[in-house]
């Protein structure tokens, strides 16, 4: 169990800083995490065992089930600190961002202490079972049924869209268990992937990685104490988890990329005045610096405003949107700066930094996408926040 | 909503009610229809007056109540909301910080309590051509004189005492002239949004100087754009929440409008908008009232990204209510023109972008 911590601001960031001048790896500072799927160093995995251990890679969940048991105001002051000295987050990936925050809300008792924890000291992976070839947007239409066979169901069916679906260990997964209703028939079961009948395929993109899988399954087996929230109750969890992953996401997309000020005066240039040669290019810089700017302090605001536990509401859908659509203008705009030096693909002909611009102005294009589109996003706006009615039906 | 102290909430309550009760949209109309000299309501300014909201950035012991521009903000904001014509913006926001930052003793203790209680309006006289351009001044000061021209100078008219830049013996600076000084001549602008304004000729009027130079003419200016700019977020939100009531009830093709998904991503649009401003404004309110160094950038974005959710409101306010939204009974011209003069007051999103990015050096 950790030391206790002070609630006195200032003496919680010292506690920190020690914590973390103890236990970070020097090595580490300022290198991003391993890609899903590379084998560790002996740094990362003492980082991650260390941070594992403390709880603080999911700071602000209890400490009954491995969480940091911090308040928001003691998580803030950690990721200064984590930040100050180029330390990541070496607890990531799904079970952090969108199913521990479900499962803590919609959980037994018992799930709570067999997930919880592995999910905080990133012992177990997890993927996310949720689209497929006919539901993407439209994703209470699915089709994968799950049978009851008494003490656990069966599961046969497809799924798509499956992020780091080959590298994951268990998959929190949407089944249909009653065909007669459509929203009230889904059900959110969980079910380990090291099982016979699951066939994982990398899908191949279109900047040439392949960060997505589709998942066929025949009769997989998911017990009925892995069964999460009532029988034909899954839409309401789901709703939730996603609500989650809209805010994991918006806080991420809108910040990534490259810095376009900068950028634009090593390949455009400045003129006498010190303005970027290309006053065009200038002002639609400008535009997207300050939308992004404008971003980050409605985050801000929201964080400020969240009062209690209440968790992200429905605004995270607006930041979902102007996240997104911040960090795929970036992309566009750092490849209008490239000029022709951000049309290579590969090879000695380009820099590192311009090969890598292209691979994420193509790879952004799924941030509008992913996570429910900017349509849909726009839909929950309209109908959630501004309480405009459904079109009558034909 | 930034989080607010007690005070603070009991402050907004009080002038949205007041709002509602004695300055609804038909006030400003009524007003416009008068062809009222002064472009204001002096009873309903002696109201605001007397409820201290004129001296709410002024120091207690010059009269105020040293509440700060996040409080200025919030009336602004509810003011705002039903275009309220009135000089609080030019007199006890614009004006009262100049002397506030650049008065001696002997200034501040003349003038800011008459700011206080409403008896004296006071403005600021910035702009020389059809741009704001606070840098290329070529008004002077020379012996005590001010000589010049000024236009777009908002309460112009009713105003008793203006706060000139001028190039001085030491660059660019800001003075104290007396409306009534016989270098004095003001000729009256009759605008679209039915505001006070006034084009002032200065023929050697007698004049003082405030201190600190450019340096305090930029601050005076940063804190009258944050203050245009909060109440340009109120005026957009009651346009947009009409303009949404209006999407809820307007029947076509035998379903609300309301329920066609073209208008909706429309209307979520402008709701994506209103609360990145919000943020904006806030932020700049806020950095003002603590003196942050970047409170000049956040007042930059914060203009900008109000005058563009307010242009984007204010015409999609017209569009959606159709046929009725172009007829002068209805209220959304009303918005339209107002959009566009706060959009252009101390500088439209054009100089605000440019100011941003000279800001961070590019």
């Amino acid at each position: 169990m950790s030391d206790p911590v002070s609630n006195e601001p200032s003496l919680f960031r010292d506690q920190a800083r020690d914590w973390i001048n103890t236990h970070f790896p020097s090595r580490l500072a300022w290198t991003v995490p391993a890609a899903a799927g590379v084998a560790l160093t002996e740094d990362q995995l003492s980082w991650r065992a260390a941070m594992g251990a403390k709880g603080w890679g999911v700071p602000t969940w209890p400490a009954a089930y491995g969480g940091g048991g911090l308040s928001e105001a003691q998580a803030a002051i950690l990721a200064q600190e984590l930040a100050q000295v180029g330390a990541y987050n070496p607890i990531g990936g799904m079970g952090i961002m969108m199913f521990g925050p479900t499962l803590l809300e919609y959980g037994t008792e018992a799930q709570k202490l067999e997930h919880i924890p592995r999910i905080a000291k990133a012992e177990v992976q997890w993927c996310q079972g949720f689209s497929e070839p006919g539901a993407g947007s439209d994703l209470a239409s699915l089709q994968c049924k799950a049978e009851d066979k008494g003490d656990h169901f069966v599961i046969s069916g497809q799924k798509i869209w499956t992020s780091g679906a080959q590298y994951a260990d268990w998959c929190f997964c949407l089944v249909r268990t009653d065909t007669s209703k459509k929203h009230e028939g889904i059900s959110f079961v969980l079910f380990p992937m090291d099982q016979p009948g699951i066939d994982v395929r990398p899908i191949s993109l279109i900047a040439g990685n392949s960060p997505f899988c589709e998942m066929f399954f025949t009769d997989v087996k998911a017990a009925k104490k892995d069964l999460v929230g009532p029988l034909n109750a899954g839409w309401t969890i789901a709703k939730r988890l996603l609500q989650f992953e809209r805010s994991s996401i918006s806080g991420r997309d809108a910040f990534v990329g490259a810095h376009l000020p900068q950028l634009a005066r090593d390949y455009v240039g400045s003129d006498e005045t010190g303005r970027l040669a290309d006053h065009d290019l200038r002002t639609r810089i400008i535009r997207l610096e300050m939308q992004a700017h404008a971003l980050k302090l409605t985050a801000a605001r929201s964080r400020l405003e969240a009062t209690g536990n209440e968790g992200p509401s429905a605004t995270t859908s607006i930041m979902k949107n102007v996240g997104s659509s911040v960090m795929q203008m970036r992309a566009e705009l750092a490849l209008e700066i490239l000029g022709n030096r951000g049309l290579g693909w590969n090879g000695d002909g380009f820099t590192s930094t311009e090969l890598g611009l292209v691979r994420g102005w193509l790879g952004g294009k799924a941030a509008s996408i992913y996570g429910g589109s900017q349509e849909i996003q726009s839909n929950i706006v309209s109908k959630r926040i501004l309480g405009l009615p459904d079109p009558a039906r034909a | 909503m930034a989080v607010l102290s007690e005070e603070q909430s009991m402050l907004r309550d009080a002038v949205r009610s007041w709002v509602q009760e004695k300055s609804p949209v038909t006030a400003l109309r009524k007003m416009r229809d008068s062809a009222s000299e002064l472009c204001y309501d002096l009873a309903a300014w002696n109201d605001m007056a007397q409820m201290g909201w004129a001296g709410v950035i002024i120091p207690e012991e010059y009269g105020g109540s040293d509440f700060g521009y996040l409080s200025m903000g919030l009336i602004l904001e509810e003011l705002g909301r039903t275009l309220t014509a009135s000089p609080l913006l030019a007199s006890g926001l614009a004006a009262a910080s100049a002397l506030v930052l650049g008065g001696s003793h002997t200034q501040k203790s003349l003038w800011l309590p008459q700011i206080a209680e409403g008896s004296t309006i006071a403005t600021l006289a910035i702009d020389e051509g059809s741009r704001h351009a606070p840098d290329k001044v070529s008004t002077t000061f020379i012996a005590g004189k001010i000589t010049g021209n000024k236009t777009f100078v908002l309460e112009g008219m009713a105003a008793s005492l203006l706060i000139v830049s001028a190039k001085g013996a030491d660059g660019i600076g800001l003075y104290l002239v007396k409306a009534n000084d016989p270098g004095v001549k003001r000729t009256k602008l009759s605008l679209a949004d039915s505001r006070g304004a006034g084009d002032i000729e200065f023929n050697g009027a007698a004049a003082e100087p405030l201190a600190g130079g450019e340096a305090t003419l930029e601050k005076v200016l940063d804190r009258a754009r944050a203050g245009v700019a909060a109440e340009m977020l109120g005026s957009a939100l009651q346009a947009f929440e009409i303009t949404l009531d209006y999407l809820k009830v307007r029947v076509q093709f035998g379903q609300v409008i309301g329920s066609f998904q073209a208008l909706q991503h429309r209307a979520a649009k402008m709701f994506t908008d209103l609360e990145l401003s919000r943020s904006a404004v806030e932020a700049a309110l806020a950095a003002i009232d603590t003196d942050s160094p970047e409170a000049a950038q956040l007042v930059s974005l914060a203009k900008t990204i109000m005058g563009d959710t307010f242009h984007l409101v204010s015409n999609e306010m017209v569009q959606m209510h159709g046929g009725i939204g172009m007829t002068d009974a209805h209220d959304a011209g009303f918005y339209l023109k107002r959009a566009r003069a706060a959009e252009a007051a101390f500088g439209n999103q054009a100089f605000h972008r440019d100011r941003y990015a000279k800001i961070l050096g590019y």
